[in-house]
């Protein structure tokens, strides 16, 4: 861990009760990186960013933020960092500004650099002439800018954002995500974590969690190139489940995965497996199959990561 | 720490100014009620503490006595020496119903007379006062047919003379017009604040639950205490004017007369409004929406209000209900805000009920906000 690292965390261990949320975790985060956790609903993704915010306390293992040990001093880390939680959480009967100076006046900013710093987010939210507005009255991508510009007014170095894109059309996620570049660029370490494989590739560096474990760490490119063991093909047919099945025993398949009307298929060589896979099905008597070689995605890594780790907890393979 | 709770009560009463319908809850249902209890009937009571104080010292005083005595409907509170005792006894409560037995008493009815007791009243309850004055009325008229019959049995006198009574010089005090609205109104100003302000407190902290702005601001710097501070002060604000606002009610429109010291209600319902807003904390902690709260609001005003004395008198409970009421905070307002308005005793007096309550606020309190604490874990 270099003298860098705006989040540090060691061994992180959460436990509710029997129930292991968060099963001994440790990454770092950079100043000005932009962290995805990426992970199926109940991996833990929301603990773990409830822990490091002070809102919950570790049951083992060490984090700080900004550092400043989160168990320790959980007040403390509350004033260096932002917030933005999935549920939308600003008052809806106050306008834009009441609910940007009133957290404004929580955080602890000065009044007289409070006007300053309301203008300054209602300008990079966009809302500009919506000052006075009801935030109720809101479009959700407005609303969603909002909260982002209400969990930075105090110009904090670290900011957590739990799945803020949930429930938000494509061309406003598009858009909070260009803010989410210029914070990284002006050095705020951002953590954010998503179950949008696409977004996830908008980060500099991702973690996988499942079942309360760190799976891979790395650039999205890194992942898709380690993950994936194999090339890939992208299979058409008719009758998905029989080509599941037919596919699967075929010599040099390694994993078959549904994405949409198409099967994914590792494969240890896409060049002579392609044709290979394709007279295999039509010799079940399917028509009109078509394979083609394609790059990884995030979500095939996903698939595959989390599949491995389902199948062996321990890791192996 | 000033400052973030200033905001939070800077953002409460902007809320408030925009939501219609608390402003109407807030304003309209306790003026409503506040006619519909100042217009509303009577109802029955029982077993009523009582002090005798015996001038005569005779073999008929002591008669009269036991029969009061061994009677179910009264509870001899405390004995009597001089007229001042009695004076003191009604006026801190202790005793609803004073009864003097004054010289001369047997020296009359030996000689076949009519023979007066007076029999003083607590009026601020007009309800135990009729009903208990109708008791006194039954046992002393009884124990004139009986004396009569005996000494008609003794003497030998004709049976056709007229019966030898017991008269009743009666005498309400604080109330001699026994007006229930008098004793009604005051009640239900304490009722009243104690609905809205539970209420209102544990459904806005139950609601920022709901919404997420709870966990929003917690990951601010603020402190539980400062929360639950700025949480609550605006409906401690809201609670002394809604008393001020039902208070003129009764005043200016049902004439109830107002004897005390304003400060001394002030201070008493300061100390229950703490009460009232640790309830609403303290239920708050215990539901995630606001359904839950409405359901837990319901069974605890409920039986807050029955075992509160506000409309069944607490001698007629159980002992066990009894034991109960002494943890109901609203049981303590109802005396110090009857005793203010009607009798105009000040602390000297009410002294042990404002103790109660500062007791069962601190407690109630306490735990609040331990509970709150833990609850955001």
């Amino acid at each position: 861990m270099t003298s860098e690292s705006r989040i540090t965390v060691d061994g992180l261990i959460k436990r509710f009760g029997d129930f292991v949320a968060l099963d001994g975790i440790s990454f770092a985060v950079g100043a000005g990186e932009i962290m995805g956790f990426l992970g199926p609903n109940g991996a833990g993704k929301s603990t773990l960013i409830r822990i490091l915010c002070g809102l919950l306390r570790p049951s083992g293992g060490q984090a700080s933020v900004a550092g400043i040990d989160v168990a320790s001093d959980p007040e403390g880390v509350r004033r260096r960092i932002g917030y933005m939680s999935q549920k939308f959480s600003l008052y809806g009967d106050l306008s834009v500004v009441e609910n940007l100076r009133f957290f404004g006046g929580i955080y602890g900013v000065p009044r007289s650099a409070l006007d300053g710093q309301v203008a300054f987010v209602v300008e990079m939210a966009g809302l500009q002439g919506r000052e006075d507005s009801l935030v109720a009255t809101l479009a959700g991508g407005w609303k969603q800018r909002l909260a982002l510009g209400a969990a930075i007014l105090h110009r904090p170095s670290v900011l957590f954002l739990d799945e803020p894109t949930s429930g938000v059309d494509p061309q406003s996620r598009r858009r909070f995500w260009d803010l989410i570049h210029r914070l990284g660029a002006d050095g705020v370490s951002v953590l954010v974590s998503t179950h949008y494989m696409d977004e996830a590739e908008y980060c500099n560096r991702i973690a996988l969690i499942n079942r309360g474990r760190l799976i891979t760490l790395g650039t999205p490119h890194e992942i898709k190139a380690r993950s994936v063991a194999g090339e890939l093909l992208a299979v058409e047919a008719e009758d998905v489940g029989r080509a599941i099945a037919a596919l699967r025993e075929a010599p040099g398949v390694r994993n078959v995965a549904v994405f949409g009307r198409l099967l994914h298929v590792v494969v240890d060589d896409a060049a002579a497996r392609a044709s290979e896979l394709k007279a295999r099905l039509n010799a079940l008597g399917m028509a009109g199959v078509r394979t083609e070689r394609i790059l990884p995605t995030m979500e095939d890594s996903f698939v595959h990561l989390v599949g491995r780790a389902g199948r062996s907890p321990e890791g192996a393979a | 720490m000033l400052r973030r709770i200033l905001e939070l009560l800077i953002k409460e009463f902007l809320q408030l100014k925009r939501d219609r319908s608390a402003r109407f809850r807030l304003l309209v249902p306790p003026v409503i009620q506040m006619l519909l209890f100042g217009y509303a009937a009577t109802f029955e009571v029982f077993n009523v503490s009582t002090a005798i104080l015996d001038l005569d010292r005779s073999q008929e005083s002591r008669a009269l006595t036991a029969a009061f005595v061994h009677s179910a409907r009264f509870r001899i509170a405390r004995g009597a020496e001089t007229q001042r005792d009695i004076r003191q006894a009604v006026e801190a409560s202790e005793v609803q119903v004073g009864l003097v037995i004054p010289p001369g008493f047997s020296e009359l009815l030996r000689k076949g007379e009519s023979s007066p007791v007076q029999a003083i009243v607590d009026g601020t309850n007009s309800n135990t006062a009729l009903i208990a004055l109708g008791y006194v009325g039954q046992i002393a008229s009884a124990f004139g047919q009986d004396y009569a019959q005996d000494l008609a049995h003794r003497t030998g006198r004709a049976l056709g003379r007229p019966m030898v009574s017991v008269s009743l010089e009666e005498r309400y005090w604080y109330n001699p017009n026994l007006n229930s609205r008098w004793f009604f109104v005051p009640g239900v100003i304490g009722t009243l604040t104690l609905i809205t302000i539970v209420n209102l407190t544990a459904f806005a902290i139950v609601r920022e639950r709901e919404v997420g702005t709870l966990e929003q601001i917690l990951v601010t710097p603020i402190r539980p205490v400062e929360f639950i501070i700025g949480k609550t002060l605006p409906f401690f604000l809201i609670g002394l004017l809604e008393v001020s606002i039902v208070a003129s009610i009764g005043m200016l429109w049902f004439q109830v007369p107002f004897r005390g010291n304003v400060f001394v209600l002030l201070f008493g319902t300061s100390l229950f409004l703490l009460c009232a807003l640790a309830i609403g904390l303290l239920i708050s902690t215990l539901c995630t929406t606001q359904q839950q709260a409405f359901a837990s609001n319901f069974f605890v005003l409920n039986p807050m209000f029955i075992l509160s004395g506000f409309s069944f008198p607490i001698a007629s409970m159980p002992q066990f209900l009894q034991w109960v009421t002494y943890a109901d905070p609203l049981r303590y307002f109802l005396v110090i805000i009857r005793a203010t308005f009607l009798k105009g005793v000040g602390l000297d007096v009410l002294w042990p009920q404002m103790l109660a309550l500062a007791a069962i606020a601190l407690s109630l309190l306490t735990i609040a906000v331990l509970r709150f604490r833990k609850s955001l874990d």
